[in-house]
Protein backbone atom coordinates (compact mmCIF):
# COMPACT_ATOMS: atom_id res chain seq x y z
CA UNK A 1 0.00 0.00 0.00
CA UNK A 2 1.29 3.45 -0.82
CA UNK A 3 -1.44 5.60 -1.27
CA UNK A 4 -1.93 8.12 1.70
CA UNK A 5 -3.96 6.84 4.23
CA UNK A 6 -3.41 3.75 2.69
CA UNK A 7 -2.80 1.39 6.03
CA UNK A 8 -6.12 2.78 7.66
CA UNK A 9 -8.09 1.85 4.82
CA UNK A 10 -6.80 -1.34 5.36
CA UNK A 11 -7.26 -1.67 9.03
CA UNK A 12 -11.55 -0.63 8.55
CA UNK A 13 -11.91 -2.93 5.99
CA UNK A 14 -10.76 -5.64 8.25
CA UNK A 15 -12.77 -4.33 10.95
CA UNK A 16 -15.70 -2.40 11.31
CA UNK A 17 -14.90 0.98 12.07
CA UNK A 18 -15.79 3.46 9.88
CA UNK A 19 -13.33 5.21 7.42
CA UNK A 20 -12.86 8.80 6.54
CA UNK A 21 -10.45 10.06 4.24
CA UNK A 22 -8.23 12.03 6.10
CA UNK A 23 -8.10 14.84 3.40
CA UNK A 24 -11.70 15.35 4.03
CA UNK A 25 -11.15 15.10 7.90
CA UNK A 26 -8.93 18.05 7.42
CA UNK A 27 -11.01 19.83 5.44
CA UNK A 28 -13.97 19.58 7.98
CA UNK A 29 -12.51 20.53 10.50
CA UNK A 30 -10.92 23.85 9.01
CA UNK A 31 -14.60 24.27 8.10
CA UNK A 32 -15.71 23.85 11.90
CA UNK A 33 -13.76 26.28 12.58
CA UNK A 34 -13.98 29.00 10.15
CA UNK A 35 -17.97 28.89 10.88
CA UNK A 36 -17.58 29.49 14.48
CA UNK A 37 -15.25 32.24 14.06
CA UNK A 38 -17.65 33.91 11.51
CA UNK A 39 -20.28 33.45 13.64
CA UNK A 40 -19.18 34.91 16.25
CA UNK A 41 -17.50 37.87 14.55
CA UNK A 42 -20.89 38.41 12.60
CA UNK A 43 -22.71 38.77 16.38
CA UNK A 44 -20.03 40.59 18.47
CA UNK A 45 -20.37 43.62 15.15
CA UNK A 46 -24.09 43.34 15.32
CA UNK A 47 -24.22 43.67 18.87
CA UNK A 48 -21.64 46.81 18.99
CA UNK A 49 -23.70 48.31 16.60
CA UNK A 50 -26.78 47.74 17.54
CA UNK A 51 -25.98 49.54 21.22
CA UNK A 52 -23.87 52.13 19.55
CA UNK A 53 -27.37 53.36 17.91
CA UNK A 54 -29.04 52.57 20.21
CA UNK A 55 -27.26 54.57 22.97
CA UNK A 56 -26.80 57.19 20.89
CA UNK A 57 -30.66 57.86 19.90
CA UNK A 58 -31.69 61.25 21.48
CA UNK A 59 -34.07 59.59 24.46
CA UNK A 60 -32.48 56.93 25.20
CA UNK A 61 -31.27 58.23 28.71
CA UNK A 62 -34.74 59.05 29.33
CA UNK A 63 -36.15 55.64 28.51
CA UNK A 64 -33.26 53.81 30.05
CA UNK A 65 -34.47 55.93 33.15
CA UNK A 66 -38.34 55.20 32.60
CA UNK A 67 -37.84 51.42 32.21
CA UNK A 68 -34.46 50.21 33.07
CA UNK A 69 -34.00 52.09 36.32
CA UNK A 70 -31.37 50.10 38.33
CA UNK A 71 -32.65 51.74 42.20
CA UNK A 72 -36.36 51.25 40.82
CA UNK A 73 -35.50 47.24 39.89
CA UNK A 74 -33.73 46.98 43.35
CA UNK A 75 -36.49 48.29 45.53
CA UNK A 76 -39.51 46.51 43.70
CA UNK A 77 -38.00 43.46 42.54
CA UNK A 78 -37.73 41.43 46.44
CA UNK A 79 -41.70 41.96 46.45
CA UNK A 80 -42.33 40.89 42.62
CA UNK A 81 -40.62 37.71 43.25
CA UNK A 82 -42.83 37.42 46.59
CA UNK A 83 -45.70 38.18 45.06
CA UNK A 84 -44.43 36.08 41.83
CA UNK A 85 -44.63 32.68 43.97
CA UNK A 86 -48.51 33.31 44.06
CA UNK A 87 -48.53 33.48 40.11
CA UNK A 88 -46.53 30.29 40.37
CA UNK A 89 -48.72 28.92 43.03
CA UNK A 90 -51.72 29.14 40.92
CA UNK A 91 -49.84 27.56 37.81
CA UNK A 92 -49.11 24.62 39.76
CA UNK A 93 -52.25 23.89 41.52
CA UNK A 94 -54.61 24.94 37.92
CA UNK A 95 -52.03 23.28 35.65
CA UNK A 96 -53.29 19.49 37.32
CA UNK A 97 -56.67 19.81 37.25
CA UNK A 98 -56.81 21.10 33.90
CA UNK A 99 -55.23 18.32 32.70
CA UNK A 100 -57.67 15.75 34.17
CA UNK A 101 -60.62 18.33 32.83
CA UNK A 102 -59.09 17.91 30.03
CA UNK A 103 -58.57 14.19 29.40
CA UNK A 104 -62.22 13.58 31.21
CA UNK A 105 -63.96 15.60 28.38
CA UNK A 106 -62.18 14.41 25.68
CA UNK A 107 -62.71 10.91 26.73
CA UNK A 108 -66.56 11.26 27.41
CA UNK A 109 -67.16 12.72 24.20
CA UNK A 110 -65.48 9.52 22.87
CA UNK A 111 -68.32 7.47 24.43
CA UNK A 112 -70.66 5.65 22.35
CA UNK A 113 -73.13 3.89 24.90
CA UNK A 114 -76.49 5.22 24.62
CA UNK A 115 -77.00 5.62 28.44
CA UNK A 116 -73.97 8.47 27.85
CA UNK A 117 -75.89 10.93 25.88
CA UNK A 118 -76.51 13.49 28.24
CA UNK A 119 -73.13 13.13 29.56
CA UNK A 120 -71.71 13.89 26.19
CA UNK A 121 -74.01 16.66 25.10
CA UNK A 122 -73.00 18.31 28.28
CA UNK A 123 -69.39 17.98 27.37
CA UNK A 124 -69.86 19.21 24.20
CA UNK A 125 -72.09 22.45 25.25
CA UNK A 126 -69.06 22.76 27.87
CA UNK A 127 -65.64 22.94 25.08
CA UNK A 128 -68.53 25.10 22.84
CA UNK A 129 -68.84 27.80 25.29
CA UNK A 130 -65.51 27.53 27.38
CA UNK A 131 -63.84 27.80 23.73
CA UNK A 132 -66.13 30.94 22.92
CA UNK A 133 -65.49 32.93 25.86
CA UNK A 134 -62.29 35.40 26.84
CA UNK A 135 -60.86 33.63 29.99
CA UNK A 136 -60.78 37.46 31.18
CA UNK A 137 -64.32 37.67 31.07
CA UNK A 138 -64.97 34.07 32.87
CA UNK A 139 -62.60 35.53 35.39
CA UNK A 140 -64.78 38.65 36.43
CA UNK A 141 -67.71 36.58 35.62
CA UNK A 142 -67.38 33.22 38.31
CA UNK A 143 -64.35 35.87 40.80
CA UNK A 144 -66.67 38.78 41.08
CA UNK A 145 -70.12 37.17 40.40
CA UNK A 146 -70.27 34.15 42.58
CA UNK A 147 -68.94 35.24 45.97
CA UNK A 148 -72.07 38.06 45.41
CA UNK A 149 -74.51 35.57 45.38
CA UNK A 150 -73.37 35.23 49.30
CA UNK A 151 -74.10 31.04 48.46
CA UNK A 152 -74.41 28.86 51.38
CA UNK A 153 -70.88 26.75 51.73
CA UNK A 154 -69.11 28.04 48.34
CA UNK A 155 -65.79 29.42 49.39
CA UNK A 156 -66.20 33.14 48.91
CA UNK A 157 -62.55 33.27 47.86
CA UNK A 158 -61.69 35.37 44.99
CA UNK A 159 -58.56 33.54 44.02
CA UNK A 160 -60.19 30.11 44.67
CA UNK A 161 -62.50 31.15 41.70
CA UNK A 162 -60.25 32.52 39.68
CA UNK A 163 -58.51 29.71 39.68
CA UNK A 164 -61.63 28.40 38.88
CA UNK A 165 -62.04 30.18 36.02
CA UNK A 166 -58.79 29.00 34.59
CA UNK A 167 -59.13 25.47 34.87
CA UNK A 168 -62.85 26.28 33.17
CA UNK A 169 -60.74 28.10 30.57
CA UNK A 170 -58.00 26.25 29.76
CA UNK A 171 -60.00 22.54 30.28
CA UNK A 172 -61.81 23.10 27.19
CA UNK A 173 -58.58 23.62 24.87
CA UNK A 174 -56.89 20.96 26.76
CA UNK A 175 -60.07 18.84 25.85
CA UNK A 176 -59.74 19.77 22.35
CA UNK A 177 -56.17 19.11 22.20
CA UNK A 178 -56.43 15.45 23.83
CA UNK A 179 -59.48 14.60 21.09
CA UNK A 180 -57.27 15.21 18.45
CA UNK A 181 -54.90 12.92 20.10
CA UNK A 182 -56.67 10.34 20.59
CA UNK A 183 -58.20 10.70 17.23
CA UNK A 184 -54.07 10.27 16.25
CA UNK A 185 -54.09 6.93 17.21
CA UNK A 186 -54.99 4.82 14.44
CA UNK A 187 -57.97 2.63 14.84
CA UNK A 188 -55.94 -0.52 14.15
CA UNK A 189 -54.86 -0.08 17.55
CA UNK A 190 -57.71 0.14 19.02
CA UNK A 191 -58.86 -3.36 16.79
CA UNK A 192 -55.66 -5.54 17.78
CA UNK A 193 -56.23 -4.98 21.58
CA UNK A 194 -59.99 -5.86 21.69
CA UNK A 195 -58.84 -8.77 19.86
CA UNK A 196 -56.68 -9.30 22.84
CA UNK A 197 -59.95 -9.76 25.44
CA UNK A 198 -59.26 -6.32 26.17
CA UNK A 199 -62.53 -4.19 27.27
CA UNK A 200 -63.02 -0.70 25.83
CA UNK A 201 -61.85 0.13 28.96
CA UNK A 202 -58.78 -1.11 29.71
CA UNK A 203 -58.10 -0.33 25.81
CA UNK A 204 -58.41 3.14 26.66
CA UNK A 205 -56.06 2.89 29.61
CA UNK A 206 -53.45 1.33 28.41
CA UNK A 207 -53.44 1.35 24.86
CA UNK A 208 -54.96 4.49 23.43
CA UNK A 209 -54.72 7.45 25.85
CA UNK A 210 -50.54 6.19 26.02
CA UNK A 211 -50.09 7.13 23.03
CA UNK A 212 -52.74 9.86 22.29
CA UNK A 213 -50.62 11.57 25.23
CA UNK A 214 -47.26 11.53 23.94
CA UNK A 215 -48.87 12.21 20.41
CA UNK A 216 -49.97 15.69 21.71
CA UNK A 217 -47.21 16.51 24.49
CA UNK A 218 -45.51 19.10 22.41
CA UNK A 219 -49.34 21.08 21.92
CA UNK A 220 -50.04 20.37 25.70
CA UNK A 221 -46.75 22.00 26.78
CA UNK A 222 -47.72 25.36 24.63
CA UNK A 223 -50.85 25.22 26.27
CA UNK A 224 -48.44 25.06 29.89
CA UNK A 225 -46.98 28.04 28.60
CA UNK A 226 -49.53 30.14 27.87
CA UNK A 227 -51.08 29.36 31.08
CA UNK A 228 -48.36 30.53 32.95
CA UNK A 229 -48.50 33.82 31.40
CA UNK A 230 -52.36 33.79 31.78
CA UNK A 231 -51.90 33.41 35.74
CA UNK A 232 -51.59 37.43 35.84
CA UNK A 233 -55.21 37.74 34.64
CA UNK A 234 -56.22 36.85 37.84
CA UNK A 235 -55.01 40.16 39.35
CA UNK A 236 -58.07 42.03 37.89
CA UNK A 237 -59.66 40.16 41.06
CA UNK A 238 -57.56 41.93 43.57
CA UNK A 239 -54.76 39.35 44.77
CA UNK A 240 -51.55 40.62 44.53
CA UNK A 241 -49.50 38.66 42.40
CA UNK A 242 -46.31 39.88 40.57
CA UNK A 243 -48.43 41.92 37.91
CA UNK A 244 -50.61 43.55 40.57
CA UNK A 245 -47.47 44.01 42.45
CA UNK A 246 -46.05 45.92 39.72
CA UNK A 247 -48.59 48.02 38.91
CA UNK A 248 -48.81 48.97 42.66
CA UNK A 249 -44.86 50.00 42.76
CA UNK A 250 -45.57 51.74 39.28
CA UNK A 251 -48.26 54.13 40.48
CA UNK A 252 -46.04 55.18 43.45
CA UNK A 253 -43.44 56.15 41.47
CA UNK A 254 -44.44 56.63 38.26
CA UNK A 255 -41.30 54.40 36.99
CA UNK A 256 -42.48 51.58 34.83
CA UNK A 257 -39.08 49.28 35.59
CA UNK A 258 -41.31 47.45 37.83
CA UNK A 259 -43.24 46.31 34.59
CA UNK A 260 -40.37 45.23 33.03
CA UNK A 261 -38.74 43.19 35.93
CA UNK A 262 -42.28 41.27 36.37
CA UNK A 263 -41.75 40.71 32.45
CA UNK A 264 -38.21 39.73 33.44
CA UNK A 265 -40.27 36.98 36.01
CA UNK A 266 -42.43 35.61 33.42
CA UNK A 267 -39.98 34.89 30.59
CA UNK A 268 -37.07 33.53 33.13
CA UNK A 269 -39.69 30.66 33.67
CA UNK A 270 -41.42 30.49 30.38
CA UNK A 271 -37.86 30.17 28.43
CA UNK A 272 -36.91 26.72 30.12
CA UNK A 273 -40.27 25.82 29.38
CA UNK A 274 -40.46 26.70 25.36
CA UNK A 275 -37.11 24.97 25.34
CA UNK A 276 -37.91 21.49 26.62
CA UNK A 277 -41.65 21.90 23.78
CA UNK A 278 -38.58 22.52 21.31
CA UNK A 279 -37.12 19.87 21.93
CA UNK A 280 -39.58 17.45 22.44
CA UNK A 281 -40.95 18.15 19.22
CA UNK A 282 -37.67 18.38 17.41
CA UNK A 283 -37.42 14.54 18.78
CA UNK A 284 -40.85 13.55 17.43
CA UNK A 285 -39.59 14.78 13.79
CA UNK A 286 -36.49 13.06 13.88
CA UNK A 287 -38.66 9.85 14.81
CA UNK A 288 -40.44 10.07 11.81
CA UNK A 289 -36.85 9.30 10.31
CA UNK A 290 -35.46 10.26 7.38
CA UNK A 291 -35.99 13.54 5.23
CA UNK A 292 -36.31 15.09 8.57
CA UNK A 293 -32.73 16.90 8.07
CA UNK A 294 -33.72 18.11 4.68
CA UNK B 1 -65.39 -31.91 17.53
CA UNK B 2 -66.20 -28.81 15.76
CA UNK B 3 -63.97 -25.63 17.01
CA UNK B 4 -66.01 -23.25 14.57
CA UNK B 5 -69.12 -23.64 12.43
CA UNK B 6 -70.16 -21.00 10.28
CA UNK B 7 -73.87 -21.39 8.99
CA UNK B 8 -74.94 -19.12 6.27
CA UNK B 9 -73.60 -15.95 7.18
CA UNK B 10 -74.34 -12.50 5.60
CA UNK B 11 -72.31 -9.80 5.52
CA UNK B 12 -72.69 -6.28 3.35
CA UNK B 13 -70.83 -3.01 3.48
CA UNK B 14 -73.82 -0.57 2.82
CA UNK B 15 -75.06 -1.95 -0.38
CA UNK B 16 -71.91 -4.15 -1.15
CA UNK B 17 -72.86 -7.19 0.30
CA UNK B 18 -69.31 -9.26 0.94
CA UNK B 19 -70.27 -12.43 2.55
CA UNK B 20 -73.40 -14.14 1.02
CA UNK B 21 -74.59 -17.09 2.43
CA UNK B 22 -71.15 -18.51 3.57
CA UNK B 23 -70.63 -21.86 5.50
CA UNK B 24 -67.31 -23.17 6.88
CA UNK B 25 -66.48 -25.67 9.54
CA UNK B 26 -63.25 -26.07 11.23
CA UNK B 27 -62.29 -29.69 13.19
CA UNK B 28 -59.93 -29.69 16.43
CA UNK B 29 -55.98 -29.44 15.26
CA UNK B 30 -56.99 -28.61 11.89
CA UNK B 31 -55.32 -26.12 9.47
CA UNK B 32 -57.91 -24.22 6.95
CA UNK B 33 -56.53 -22.11 4.65
CA UNK B 34 -58.52 -19.28 2.67
CA UNK B 35 -57.66 -18.46 -0.71
CA UNK B 36 -59.33 -15.80 -2.83
CA UNK B 37 -59.17 -13.02 -5.08
CA UNK B 38 -58.11 -9.63 -3.32
CA UNK B 39 -62.01 -8.19 -1.53
CA UNK B 40 -63.40 -11.81 -1.98
CA UNK B 41 -64.16 -11.11 1.99
CA UNK B 42 -61.11 -13.58 3.91
CA UNK B 43 -60.74 -10.29 6.26
CA UNK B 44 -63.95 -9.78 6.68
CA UNK B 45 -64.78 -13.54 7.85
CA UNK B 46 -62.16 -13.92 9.78
CA UNK B 47 -63.17 -10.62 12.29
CA UNK B 48 -66.83 -12.49 11.86
CA UNK B 49 -65.27 -15.15 13.95
CA UNK B 50 -63.83 -13.17 16.37
CA UNK B 51 -66.39 -10.42 16.55
CA UNK B 52 -64.78 -7.76 15.50
CA UNK B 53 -67.73 -7.72 12.70
CA UNK B 54 -71.09 -8.22 13.22
CA UNK B 55 -72.76 -10.28 10.87
CA UNK B 56 -76.30 -9.76 9.33
CA UNK B 57 -77.36 -13.32 9.49
CA UNK B 58 -76.30 -16.49 9.94
CA UNK B 59 -74.51 -17.98 12.76
CA UNK B 60 -71.15 -18.85 14.11
CA UNK B 61 -70.48 -21.36 17.05
CA UNK B 62 -67.62 -22.00 19.02
CA UNK B 63 -67.14 -25.30 20.28
CA UNK B 64 -70.48 -25.89 19.98
CA UNK B 65 -71.64 -23.87 22.75
CA UNK B 66 -70.68 -20.78 22.54
CA UNK B 67 -72.85 -18.59 19.67
CA UNK B 68 -70.61 -15.27 18.51
CA UNK B 69 -73.62 -14.09 16.63
CA UNK B 70 -75.95 -14.05 19.67
CA UNK B 71 -77.62 -10.58 20.44
CA UNK B 72 -75.80 -10.14 23.88
CA UNK B 73 -72.65 -12.25 23.56
CA UNK B 74 -70.19 -11.15 25.52
CA UNK B 75 -67.68 -10.56 22.83
CA UNK B 76 -64.49 -10.11 25.26
CA UNK B 77 -65.08 -13.68 26.46
CA UNK B 78 -65.15 -15.07 22.55
CA UNK B 79 -61.99 -13.24 21.88
CA UNK B 80 -60.24 -14.93 25.08
CA UNK B 81 -60.41 -17.99 22.75
CA UNK B 82 -59.72 -16.73 19.83
CA UNK B 83 -56.30 -15.31 19.27
CA UNK B 84 -55.83 -13.16 15.49
CA UNK B 85 -52.73 -11.83 13.81
CA UNK B 86 -52.96 -9.09 10.98
CA UNK B 87 -51.13 -8.28 7.99
CA UNK B 88 -50.12 -5.13 9.40
CA UNK B 89 -48.79 -6.47 12.97
CA UNK B 90 -50.27 -3.33 14.68
CA UNK B 91 -48.03 -4.19 17.60
CA UNK B 92 -48.52 -1.58 20.34
CA UNK B 93 -45.60 0.95 19.72
CA UNK B 94 -45.50 2.84 22.83
CA UNK B 95 -44.86 -0.58 24.61
CA UNK B 96 -41.63 -2.85 24.63
CA UNK B 97 -41.99 -6.61 23.66
CA UNK B 98 -42.26 -8.28 27.01
CA UNK B 99 -45.27 -5.37 27.33
CA UNK B 100 -47.07 -6.26 24.70
CA UNK B 101 -47.36 -9.81 25.18
CA UNK B 102 -47.83 -9.89 28.70
CA UNK B 103 -50.95 -7.45 28.25
CA UNK B 104 -53.56 -9.55 27.67
CA UNK B 105 -52.40 -12.09 30.01
CA UNK B 106 -52.09 -9.89 33.11
CA UNK B 107 -55.30 -7.35 32.29
CA UNK B 108 -57.64 -10.66 30.88
CA UNK B 109 -56.70 -13.47 32.02
CA UNK B 110 -55.28 -11.63 35.62
CA UNK B 111 -52.21 -13.38 35.44
CA UNK B 112 -49.73 -12.56 38.48
CA UNK B 113 -46.73 -10.37 36.59
CA UNK B 114 -44.44 -12.52 37.23
CA UNK B 115 -46.47 -15.61 35.50
CA UNK B 116 -47.09 -13.83 32.55
CA UNK B 117 -43.42 -12.72 32.08
CA UNK B 118 -42.21 -16.12 32.44
CA UNK B 119 -45.05 -17.59 29.37
CA UNK B 120 -43.95 -14.63 27.60
CA UNK B 121 -40.11 -15.60 27.87
CA UNK B 122 -40.65 -18.97 26.95
CA UNK B 123 -42.87 -18.57 23.75
CA UNK B 124 -40.19 -15.50 22.86
CA UNK B 125 -37.60 -18.44 23.56
CA UNK B 126 -39.22 -20.79 21.23
CA UNK B 127 -39.70 -18.15 18.03
CA UNK B 128 -35.97 -17.16 18.54
CA UNK B 129 -37.04 -14.00 19.72
CA UNK B 130 -35.33 -14.26 23.59
CA UNK B 131 -33.09 -11.29 22.96
CA UNK B 132 -35.75 -9.36 22.34
CA UNK B 133 -37.99 -9.16 25.09
CA UNK B 134 -36.78 -5.20 26.24
CA UNK B 135 -36.62 -4.01 22.86
CA UNK B 136 -39.60 -1.66 21.22
CA UNK B 137 -41.44 -2.73 18.20
CA UNK B 138 -40.09 -0.23 15.72
CA UNK B 139 -36.25 -1.48 16.25
CA UNK B 140 -37.28 -4.89 14.77
CA UNK B 141 -37.45 -6.27 11.60
CA UNK B 142 -40.94 -7.17 10.07
CA UNK B 143 -40.50 -10.55 10.17
CA UNK B 144 -39.56 -10.47 13.87
CA UNK B 145 -42.60 -7.80 14.61
CA UNK B 146 -44.91 -10.59 12.83
CA UNK B 147 -43.76 -13.39 15.05
CA UNK B 148 -44.10 -11.08 17.63
CA UNK B 149 -47.44 -10.62 16.90
CA UNK B 150 -48.07 -14.61 16.98
CA UNK B 151 -46.18 -14.69 20.49
CA UNK B 152 -48.95 -11.86 21.82
CA UNK B 153 -51.67 -13.94 20.47
CA UNK B 154 -50.29 -16.96 21.91
CA UNK B 155 -49.97 -15.59 25.26
CA UNK B 156 -53.58 -15.69 25.66
CA UNK B 157 -53.32 -19.54 24.99
CA UNK B 158 -56.32 -19.38 22.36
CA UNK B 159 -57.90 -22.69 21.14
CA UNK B 160 -57.95 -21.26 17.67
CA UNK B 161 -55.70 -19.08 15.94
CA UNK B 162 -56.57 -16.37 12.64
CA UNK B 163 -53.92 -15.48 10.75
CA UNK B 164 -55.03 -12.58 8.34
CA UNK B 165 -52.59 -12.56 5.41
CA UNK B 166 -49.33 -12.17 8.16
CA UNK B 167 -46.90 -12.49 5.55
CA UNK B 168 -48.15 -9.65 2.67
CA UNK B 169 -46.08 -6.76 4.22
CA UNK B 170 -43.17 -8.97 4.73
CA UNK B 171 -39.99 -8.34 2.14
CA UNK B 172 -39.54 -11.63 0.38
CA UNK B 173 -36.62 -13.10 2.40
CA UNK B 174 -38.58 -12.28 5.69
CA UNK B 175 -41.75 -14.37 4.77
CA UNK B 176 -39.79 -17.88 5.70
CA UNK B 177 -39.31 -17.17 9.01
CA UNK B 178 -43.13 -16.11 9.54
CA UNK B 179 -44.11 -19.39 7.97
CA UNK B 180 -41.82 -21.95 10.17
CA UNK B 181 -44.19 -19.97 13.21
CA UNK B 182 -47.20 -21.20 12.01
CA UNK B 183 -45.64 -24.62 11.06
CA UNK B 184 -44.23 -24.93 14.26
CA UNK B 185 -47.98 -24.27 15.51
CA UNK B 186 -49.55 -26.61 13.49
CA UNK B 187 -47.11 -28.90 14.83
CA UNK B 188 -48.17 -28.72 18.22
CA UNK B 189 -51.69 -29.24 17.02
CA UNK B 190 -53.31 -25.11 16.84
CA UNK B 191 -56.27 -25.11 15.20
CA UNK B 192 -55.22 -22.73 12.37
CA UNK B 193 -57.79 -20.41 10.14
CA UNK B 194 -55.52 -18.92 7.82
CA UNK B 195 -55.80 -16.18 4.16
CA UNK B 196 -53.22 -16.20 2.76
CA UNK B 197 -51.49 -15.80 -0.73
CA UNK B 198 -48.43 -17.82 -0.66
CA UNK B 199 -50.10 -21.00 -2.89
CA UNK B 200 -46.76 -23.20 -2.03
CA UNK B 201 -47.24 -22.51 2.01
CA UNK B 202 -50.78 -23.47 1.65
CA UNK B 203 -50.01 -26.65 -0.34
CA UNK B 204 -47.77 -27.52 2.57
CA UNK B 205 -49.36 -27.12 5.80
CA UNK B 206 -53.10 -26.94 4.66
CA UNK B 207 -55.46 -29.98 6.17
CA UNK B 208 -57.92 -27.98 3.51
CA UNK B 209 -58.01 -25.55 1.29
CA UNK B 210 -61.29 -23.82 0.78
CA UNK B 211 -61.44 -20.85 -1.99
CA UNK B 212 -63.74 -17.75 -1.95
CA UNK B 213 -65.70 -16.46 -4.63
CA UNK B 214 -68.66 -14.40 -5.07
CA UNK B 215 -69.68 -14.12 -0.82
CA UNK B 216 -69.44 -18.09 -0.89
CA UNK B 217 -66.74 -21.31 -0.21
CA UNK B 218 -66.97 -22.11 -3.94
CA UNK B 219 -64.93 -25.09 -3.36
CA UNK B 220 -62.81 -26.72 -1.29
CA UNK B 221 -60.40 -29.73 -0.75
CA UNK B 222 -57.36 -31.26 0.22
CA UNK B 223 -54.60 -29.39 -1.40
CA UNK B 224 -53.95 -32.21 -3.85
CA UNK B 225 -57.47 -31.57 -4.96
CA UNK B 226 -57.31 -27.90 -4.83
CA UNK B 227 -54.12 -27.35 -6.53
CA UNK B 228 -54.01 -30.52 -8.55
CA UNK B 229 -57.42 -30.68 -10.01
CA UNK B 230 -60.01 -28.07 -9.10
CA UNK B 231 -63.42 -28.78 -10.20
CA UNK B 232 -64.54 -25.20 -10.83
CA UNK B 233 -63.24 -22.96 -13.61
CA UNK B 234 -63.64 -20.09 -11.60
CA UNK B 235 -60.75 -21.49 -9.03
CA UNK B 236 -59.00 -22.85 -12.15
CA UNK B 237 -58.95 -19.01 -13.59
CA UNK B 238 -57.70 -17.90 -9.82
CA UNK B 239 -54.72 -20.60 -9.38
CA UNK B 240 -53.50 -19.52 -12.85
CA UNK B 241 -53.81 -15.45 -12.31
CA UNK B 242 -52.23 -15.91 -8.51
CA UNK B 243 -49.04 -18.11 -10.33
CA UNK B 244 -48.76 -15.26 -12.41
N1 LIG C 1 -65.03 -1.86 7.28
C1 LIG C 1 -65.39 -1.90 5.97
N2 LIG C 1 -66.19 -0.93 5.47
C2 LIG C 1 -66.56 -0.95 4.17
N3 LIG C 1 -66.19 -1.90 3.31
C3 LIG C 1 -65.40 -2.89 3.74
C4 LIG C 1 -64.95 -2.94 5.10
N4 LIG C 1 -64.18 -4.04 5.26
C5 LIG C 1 -64.15 -4.65 4.05
N5 LIG C 1 -64.89 -3.97 3.13
C6 LIG C 1 -65.08 -4.35 1.74
O1 LIG C 1 -65.48 -5.69 1.71
C7 LIG C 1 -64.86 -6.37 0.63
C8 LIG C 1 -64.14 -7.60 1.15
O2 LIG C 1 -62.99 -7.17 1.87
P1 LIG C 1 -62.01 -8.17 2.61
O3 LIG C 1 -62.79 -9.02 3.55
O4 LIG C 1 -60.95 -7.35 3.21
O5 LIG C 1 -61.46 -9.05 1.43
P2 LIG C 1 -60.10 -9.88 1.33
O6 LIG C 1 -59.53 -9.98 2.72
O7 LIG C 1 -60.48 -11.19 0.77
O8 LIG C 1 -59.20 -9.13 0.41
C9 LIG C 1 -63.93 -5.39 -0.05
O9 LIG C 1 -64.56 -4.93 -1.22
C10 LIG C 1 -63.82 -4.27 0.93
O10 LIG C 1 -63.73 -3.04 0.28
MG1 LIG D 1 -57.78 -9.24 3.50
Amino acid sequence: MTEPGGASVVAARAGSTPYVDPARVRYRQRKAWRDAAIGIVSLLVTVAVVAFIVVRTPGWAVVQETFFSPEAFAESFPGLIEAFWLNIRIFLIAEPLILIVGLSVALVRRLKRPIFLPLRIVATIYVDVFRGVPTLLVILLLGFGIPALQLQGAPDSVLFWGVVALVLSYGAYVAEVFRAGIDSVHPSQRMAARSLGLSSWQTNRYVVVPQAVRNVTPPLLNDFISLQKDTALVSVLGPIEVLRRAQIDASFTFNYTPYVAAACLFIALTIPMTRFADWLQERQRRRRGPGASV
Amino acid sequence: MTVVQVEQVWKAFGQESVLRGIDLEVGLHEVVVLIGASGSGKSTLLRCINGLETVDAGRILLDDDLDVTAFNTDLDAVRRRVGIVFQSYNLFPHMSVIDNITLGPRKVLRLPAAEAQQRARDLLGRFGLADKADEYPDRLSGGQQQRVAIVRALAMQPELMLFDEITSALDPLLVGEVLDAVRELKSEGLTIVMATHEMAFARDVADRVCFLDGGVVLEQGTPEEIFGEPRERRTREFLVRIRG
